[in-house]
């Protein structure tokens, strides 16, 4: 999702009055993090820099808390994030095949988004419906008890 | 908020709702029936937020607003029939509920006063119609004490909780306990920890309530439930969050500490949204911030949110988590008693082992210690899945086999396949094969047998399942996760997991099997954190009781679950083969030929073991070996 130069602007100003409002807690870099994670979908160098800036922190910090955990993204995502679950429960039930199939339908990887900015394959450990499994979701539609014939299909609504 | 405001708010609410208990109307209760639908994860995401709504509607379309209310709970733990409706007095459950049964159950159930047979549950195994909850083979052996709230309190209603006995706990450890009798009671309860590695609470509790008063302190709860498999906390966090805010007060009362932080996987949206809303009704009732209960008592509490990282519910990475930080681990000594988050004393529980303490406070350490075995008291909830019929949450007392919860409450293993083993405690835990199904459930048990008890998560594996192709899954999960601090398990893990590629690739040598063997005891003896020490147990434990199947993946180059997908060879039975060519239309390699009418070939050199003409036969003439 490209955000327009206005819509940048009015998001670095939201983030900046969080960080304001924010930094004097206990352990605030998280927090101001997934606050702008929301905001921008992803951490651009722009942002991490102004996050670094108003903390007093180097950015390696900020880089190095963005790069160890999972939820930040330091590249924007597509339209529409994918999902295949791929933990216990999902595997032993054919989660691998699911996620096989998509990657084949779209044509990338895990962790990939297509060239045209449709789709990002996002990599799921457990998304806590295992009754469904296997399970996968895009952005916040919820699709089980899953085969890899279906996947077609389902792919075709977006 | 005094006491007798929480009595008085309990006077008036129990009524109101106590037919979820009870089954009968009493005469002060407004509504004459009521509604239950499950709002947790599983029963949200096959779409129970529509059946909500479509009962509003054809309530209101019946003019019968006043007599029914609609309510929407935690998880009833039977995920595999979601959604679920229960409704009350009568306590009917209405399994797979769809939007077009809703006006059904109105007219029918509701106004009509008769039960619909075609709608409610059935017995999968026996097809017998079970109308209610307490009839049901998957309740019958359960007993809820954790759960106990879950699928019977809103849990976005303060009021609800309290009508149910809920901040008593607190009152009466402020008003009648000091904090020493606290821990004596915990420390007689037997109380240990859910989280996995089953550390009594009580001790810990004493560990850190030195320098009381005069030294700030934290306590925390550990909610980044990371297990795959594994939703008993997020289902605890979404269907009774007061119960786990009620015992952190509890445990900020009897160190000295006047600040909370529950850290929560972001992954759980419902379980965060109800968790704030609770803390907010909470803060506003007054029994969390300054003096509650006009005592000198202070709690404040906050969420933190992970960030999807596995090795953040280490403790000691969890802890740095809160800081801001990488959640990386830290070595203990010293102990988060005596230096915990920002290097104060701290302490931190699961949440499922927060969810019991008010009920231990309530009904005293006897009646907990008397369930259970001789060192594992209580209940454990476990999370069912994979090739299980009852796919859900389950409680059942410490001591109940193994057997019992995969059979008897779980139903066994549908589609008549042959159990093969179960896994518990994930990516750290081990199998458990059929010799071992009488196994007592209980920590000292699970260890004995090269498993452990883990978080709680339980995945049923059957004959089509590969254990080496399990192991692998486990491994890379957890060279995925590794953050990377220590060799053993930064470079060990991979190392392993090479090994493991290069067997289920069929590539495997004369070797490689000792080769695993030796890894895994090195990195077991010598990582920083419980991650690193844990993470060879998958391997060691398929080893222990299938190494016949690893055997076979390297001398012979087959996999006997007929899973590895290299090592496969499928074949056409010609005896079976009808001739129909569906098959030979379905691969996409072309690697099946043949005349109609007559029987089909593969060309293995061409078959890419893909499977699909497998699906596609009608006549069961194509298998896998």
């Amino acid at each position: 999702m490209a955000l327009t130069k206005e819509q940048i602007a009015e998001k670095t100003e939201e983030l900046k009055k969080f960080i304001a409002e924010n930094k004097n807690m206990p352990g605030p870099l998280m927090p101001i993090m997934q606050f702008a994670q929301e905001k921008f979908g992803y951490l651009s160098l722009e942002t991490q820099i102004l996050i670094a800036d108003s903390l007093g922190i180097p950015v390696t910090e900020v880089y190095g808390v963005a790069t160890f955990y999972a939820q930040f993204s330091l590249n924007p995502k597509g339209d529409n994030v994918i999902s295949v679950c791929q933990g216990t429960a999902c595997y032993v039930k054919g989660g691998a095949k699911v996620l096989a199939k998509v990657e084949e339908q779209l044509g990338i990887t895990s962790n990939q988004t297509t060239p045209d900015g449709k789709f990002t394959i996002q990599d799921t450990r457990c998304l806590g419906c295992c009754g469904l499994a296997p399970v996968m979701t895009i952005n916040e539609d919820v699709y089980g008890k899953l085969t890899p014939e279906m996947i077609p299909d389902i792919l075709a609504k977006y | 908020m005094t006491i007798e405001e929480l009595k008085r708010i309990k006077e008036q609410t129990l009524p109101q709702i106590n037919m979820r208990h009870t089954h009968t109307v009493e005469n002060e209760t407004k509504y004459k029936h009521q509604v239950l639908v499950c709002g947790g994860t599983g029963c949200t995401s096959s779409g129970s937020g529509k059946l909500i709504d479509e009962f509003k509607a054809q309530v209101s379309a019946h003019g019968i607003e006043d007599e029914v209310q609609m309510v929407r709970t935690g998880c009833f733990g039977l995920c595999e029939l979601g959604p679920i409706v229960i409704v009350y007095p009568e306590g009917v459950f209405y399994a797979q509920c769809k939007t077009e049964n809703v006006k059904r159950i109105v007219e029918e159930h509701i106004i009509g006063g008769k039960v619909i047979d075609d709608l409610v549950y059935h017995e999968k195994t026996t097809g017998e119609v079970k109308e209610k909850l307490s009839d049901m083979q998957f309740y019958k052996k359960q007993s809820r004490i954790a759960l106990r709230n879950c699928g019977v309190v809103d849990p976005e209603k303060i009021e609800d909780y309290i009508a149910f006995d809920g901040y008593q706990a607190l009152a009466k450890c402020l008003f009648e306990y000091t904090p020493e009798q606290v821990i004596d009671i915990m420390l007689a309860s037997g109380l240990r920890g859910r989280g996995g590695a089953g550390f009594p609470t009580g001790l810990k509790w004493k560990f850190a309530c030195g320098n009381r008063g005069k030294v700030k302190k934290y306590v925390c709860c550990n909610g980044d439930e990371g297990d795959p498999g594994a939703f008993m906390d997020r289902s605890v966090l979404e269907g009774d969050p007061h119960s786990v805010i009620e015992a952190m007060a509890i445990a900020a009362y009897v160190i000295g500490a006047d600040q909370g932080y529950i850290y929560v996987r972001a992954e759980y949206p419902i379980a965060v949204k109800r968790l704030s809303i609770a803390i907010n009704q909470a803060r506003e009732a007054g029994l969390l911030g300054n003096n509650i209960f006009g005592t000198d008592f202070s709690f404040n509490l906050e969420i933190r949110l992970g960030a999807g990282a596995f090795v953040c519910g280490e403790e000691t990475a969890l802890m740095t988590s809160i800081e801001g930080n990488r959640g990386e681990p830290r070595p203990r000594p010293p102990f988060p008693a005596v230096k915990g988050v920002f290097g104060k004393p701290t302490i931190l529980n699961n949440v499922e082992t927060y969810a019991n303490i008010p009920q231990i406070i309530l009904k005293g350490a006897d009646w907990f210690a008397g369930m259970g075995t001789e060192k594992s008291k209580g209940t454990k909830v476990f999370a069912l899945g994979g090739k299980i019929v009852n796919t859900g949450l389950v409680e059942v007392p410490m001591g109940t086999t193994v057997r019992e919860i995969i059979f008897d409450i779980g139903g066994g293993i549908p589609g008549g396949k042959r159990f093969k083993a179960a896994q518990t405690g994930g990516p750290s835990g081990g199998c458990i094969p059929e010799a071992n199904l009488d196994t007592p459930v209980d920590y000292d048990s699970l260890m004995a047998i090269g498993s452990m008890m883990g978080s709680g998560g339980l995945i049923v594996m059957d004959e089509d399942n590969c254990m080496v192709d399990i192991a692998k899954f486990f491994l890379e999960f957890t060279v995925d996760e590794s953050c990377g601090k220590c060799t053993p398990c930064r470079e060990g893990t991979r190392r392993m997991l090479e090994i493991l590629t290069k067997i289920t690739d069929g590539k495997g040598e004369d070797g490689d099997i000792e080769k695993l063997e030796e890894l895994a005891n090195t990195i077991k003896t010598t990582s920083l954190c419980g991650l690193g020490q844990t993470a060879p147990n998958p391997v060691l434990s398929t080893l222990r009781y299938f190494r016949d199947e690893y055997e076979a993946h390297v001398y012979e180059k087959r996999c006997p679950a007929g899973c590895c997908k290299h090592l496969a060879k499928i074949t056409i039975d010609p005896e079976k083969c009808k001739g129909c060519s569906l098959c030979s239309r379905k691969c996409p390699v072309g690697a099946i030929s043949g005349e109609i009418r007559k029987p089909f070939v593969i060309d293995q050199s061409k078959c890419i073991k893909c499977g699909a003409c497998l699906e596609s036969c009608k006549f069961g003439a194509i298998s896998k070996k």
